[in-house]
């Protein structure tokens, strides 16, 4: 992890077993990624670097910039070429120690910029995805507590035996967000979770999430190229430009 | 007429045992050439597609070569398992299997393709394994396409006939199947026998049809 030193802060805080050193802070955002993208005669190349104390961080920038893949790559959907992940202080890849661990062993909670929401399961059956581990997915009429408080919680009872196609934007982005919570995620990337929506729902959704970190005390990774997200939501920001980090919260 | 009947149920037989490999094997591969990269895949997708072009007699040819006595697994089945696989039922269902593959290999990649990959990458991140991942997101929402294709190749498994004279011939009630009848028929001047088969297959195969046109459509209504 020498030489990862771009952003300030020694690398020693953190080992890579996840224990910290007594006294020094554990980031709760230790990301470290390169990439190389080739599709023909284009060539992309990611190369980020970013370490932060916050625990609701906004990743800022263009589209293009490289934002979703970095969090596809946080939440191992994506093998970078080279790198370290830690959150919280919990390695998750390490490509010196050869660690990569599968989206499934990560426990992070993703949600998709379009929701990814599975369209032939009602509103209810995507809450409980994670629950069943099985080949089958869970019944219509699956009762668990966990799924009727985050449907309460979300206001869906009205909505909870429909399938995706039948709900509006918003009550996607509540079903989306809360299938990833049902799972107890270990933290929590959303990719442009506000950027389908119109925008008087885009403000309360923002408070909704707000309220809803700071209750859960749960990392959180957003990303955006909307300034209003920035405003509301972030304690700390990374600009992303091109594949790489233009600026990043100071130590 | 009882001959039509033997040789319906022995069709429906040979047909409905071809239909259940070519679950297995089309869909695995369709998953395969749809999901993975790997050198060659091209080429092994037009491979697998010859049985749809080729002439059958060819492909009997083919199989005698393979499966017949002195092929190089049918004379190590004769061997080591006494196992005589040409002239019987279960040869005609290698040969209608393979016929009828590129059917079900092809309906089933383009349906896996059509499935978001997002959907998949989601249910990963929810910890599910990927096996669960197959079973509850890629496989229900590629399987209307899939069956589609399954009919298709139920039909085709149906009216199988050059490659299947070739390995299975013609054994009355062991593998003489509805098509190979019209043909005996036909050539013995049995025109009533004839004209009763050609019914009956016709009425089958038009059955399979609709079922077929029926779930493609839904494809669309599935994905909105």
């Amino acid at each position: 992890m020498s030489g990862v030193s771009g952003v300030g802060m020694n690398a020693d805080g953190v080992h890579r077993d996840g224990v910290h050193a007594s006294g020094a802070a554990v980031p709760t955002w230790d990301v470290t990624l390169r990439k190389r993208y080739q599709r023909g005669e284009s060539r992309f190349e990611l190369d980020v670097r970013f370490r932060a104390a916050a625990p609701r961080l906004v990743l800022y920038g263009p589209s293009g910039a490289g934002k979703s893949q970095t969090l596809r790559m946080i939440a191992g959907i994506t093998r970078p070429d080279a790198g370290a992940v830690a959150i919280a202080g919990r390695t998750l890849y390490d490509s010196t120690a050869g660690l990569h661990r599968s989206p499934q062993q990560r426990h992070i909670g993703y949600v998709f910029q379009d929701y990814a929401l599975f369209p032939h399961l009602t509103v209810r059956q995507n809450i409980a995805f994670a629950l069943g581990r099985g080949w089958l997915n869970p019944s219509r009429r699956v009762a668990h507590p966990t799924v009727d408080r985050w449907i309460e919680q979300f206001g869906l009872q009205p909505v909870a035996g429909h399938h995706p196609h039948q709900i509006s934007g918003g009550q996607r982005q509540r079903t989306a967000l809360a299938r990833a919570l049902a799972g107890e995620p270990a933290a929590l990337l959303l990719d442009e979770p506000f950027a389908a929506l119109d925008k008087p729902l885009r403000q309360r959704l923002r408070e909704e999430l707000l309220q809803l970190q700071e209750s859960l005390g749960l990392p959180l990774l957003l990303i955006t190229h909307d300034d209003d997200d920035v405003r509301c939501l972030a304690q700390a920001v990374v600009a992303l430009e091109a594949g790489r980090v233009t600026a990043s919260p100071a130590h | 007429m009882t001959e039509a009947w033997i040789a319906l149920s022995l069709t429906l037989k040979v047909a409905g045992w071809a239909t259940a490999l070519n679950l297995v094997l089309g869909v695995g591969v369709g998953y395969a050439l749809a999901r993975w990269r790997f050198p060659g895949r091209d080429l092994l997708d037009a491979a697998l597609t010859l049985p749809m072009v080729m002439p059958p007699t060819v492909l009997g040819y083919y199989l005698l070569v393979v499966i017949g006595s002195q092929g190089v697994i049918g004379a190590w089945l004769l061997q080591h398992f006494g196992i005589r696989l040409i002239f019987t039922w279960q040869a005609a269902v290698i040969a209608a299997t393979i016929v009828a593959f590129p059917l079900v290999f092809k309906a089933a990649r383009a349906a896996f393709e059509n499935v978001d990959p997002q959907l998949e990458d989601a249910a990963r991140t929810l910890g599910i394994g990927e096996w669960g991942v197959f079973f509850r997101v890629s496989l229900p929402l590629a399987w209307r396409g899939i069956l589609a294709g399954l009919l298709l190749s139920f039909a085709r498994a149906l009216g199988e006939f050059g490659a299947t004279l070739m390995v299975a011939g013609s054994i009355v009630g062991k593998t003489q199947t509805l098509s190979i009848a019209v043909y005996e028929a036909v050539q013995a001047g049995q025109d009533a026998t004839a004209n009763f088969l050609v019914m009956v297959t016709s009425l089958v195969c038009i059955a399979v049809l609709l079922g077929a046109g029926w779930l493609v459509p839904g494809r669309v209504a599935a994905r909105a």
